[in-house]
């Protein structure tokens, strides 16, 4: 299990950050998309190869209207 | 006996222009180079070069298309955008719309209360976007949104050293601007008044000071309502404002985005025309020299 943007999620560790994304419907090439994973940036280049650990607390960011 | 109520920032501005750039004499047949001048009147913030000097908030815009419609109004080419949870739910990109309408991103941290956390949303707005600007904010008090000075600092201080171009949003105190430049920051954004609150500039001389005592582009942040206070931003120096709740919440928002264009062009006018200093009598405009004798009444 995972936590995903705040909620429990189904998906399981080991999973890609490329995987979840997918599930959210966003293509990989999408701008202004960016991805923390416990606090830290993980770079577009390694969403493919990234496996998430047990419990990992994923944020799916994106562009909202603001300031 | 003739006394003035300028302002010491006031009598250097109006003694002498604030740069050689803004010294254009009008007179005669030069009022049309001047004016072909001043519509050529560009901004550079860290290289980039904007024809502009409005720049939009896309907050509280009601929907998508009335925000593409503002920005045409606007004629603005940088905007702010906010990076947030992705929601499954949420229709049209506004990404997409940004694109299409040919505008440069400029990424904030909005909501952030830590440096911490907005060094982090600043690295992940550059994976997002793909820019290095970042209009940093990072907030000291959830009733006034008003910035916290030391966070702000030790922030802007980390992004700097990595990288970033940054535009910090910050109080209107001309000592914590001057240290924001002196670390390295690519302009300065301080407030007229609270974000959203449409109360103006509240202390126009604070704004005044921080003009002379920075040397990079000063943009008047939060608090501009209506099109006046984009004007008076202009006319008391600063390169540039960004509107966002004055015109996104405005009841009508296309047509304020066209007011508060044609005020901040206004403002950058009579700013480099330079205005007169203000007096507490009167200054006669027509000569006495001619004037007939008329007799006993």
């Amino acid at each position: 299990m995972i936590v995903l943007n705040g909620q429990q999620s189904d998906v399981r560790a080991g999973e890609t950050v490329s995987a979840i994304l997918g599930r959210l419907d966003l293509p990989l090439d999408a701008r202004g998309v960016a991805v923390a994973v416990d606090g830290e940036v993980v770079p577009r280049a390694q969403w493919g190869s990234y496996a998430l650990a047990e419990h990992a607390r994923v944020e799916v960011l994106t562009a909202m209207q603001g300031g | 006996m003739r006394e003035t109520i300028d302002t010491p920032a006031d009598a250097a501005r109006n003694g002498a222009p604030a740069s050689p750039a803004d010294a254009s004499p009008v007179s005669g047949a030069a009022a049309a180079a001047a004016a072909a001048a001043a519509a050529a009147d560009e901004l550079t913030i860290a290289g980039r070069t904007l024809r502009s000097r409005l720049l939009l908030g896309t907050g509280g815009f009601p929907s998508l298309a009335l925000l593409a419609d503002a920005i045409a109004a606007s004629g603005c080419e940088l905007v702010t955008v906010a990076l947030r949870r992705v929601d499954p739910a949420a229709r049209g990109s506004l990404i997409d719309v940004l694109t299409d309408a040919g505008v440069e991103l400029l990424p904030n941290t909005a909501g952030c209360h830590t440096a911490r956390d907005a060094v982090l949303t600043a690295r992940l707005a550059r994976e997002a976007f793909a820019t290095d600007w970042i209009k940093l904010e990072v907030i000291g008090d959830e009733d006034t949104l008003l910035p916290d000075a030391p966070e702000l600092l030790r922030a802007a201080e980390e992004l700097v050293d990595d990288g970033f171009v940054v535009l910090p949003y910050t109080t209107d105190d001309p000592v914590l601007a001057r240290r924001l430049a002196d670390i390295g920051c690519a302009a300065v954004m301080p407030l007229g008044s609270p974000i959203g609150s449409g109360m103006g500039i509240r202390n126009p001389y604070n704004i005044a000071l921080i003009r002379e005592r920075v040397s990079v582009p000063v943009v008047l942040d939060a608090g501009v309502g209506t099109a006046s206070d984009a004007a008076l931003a202009m006319e008391l120096g600063c390169d540039a404002v960004l509107a966002a709740s004055a015109i996104s919440r405005a009841q009508d928002p296309v047509r304020m985005a066209a007011a508060m264009r044609a005020a901040v062009h206004a403002g950058r006018l009579a700013r480099t025309a330079g205005r007169i200093p203000r007096r507490l009598y009167a200054t006669a405009s027509t000569p006495d020299e001619g004037l007939p004798d008329l007799g006993p009444g």
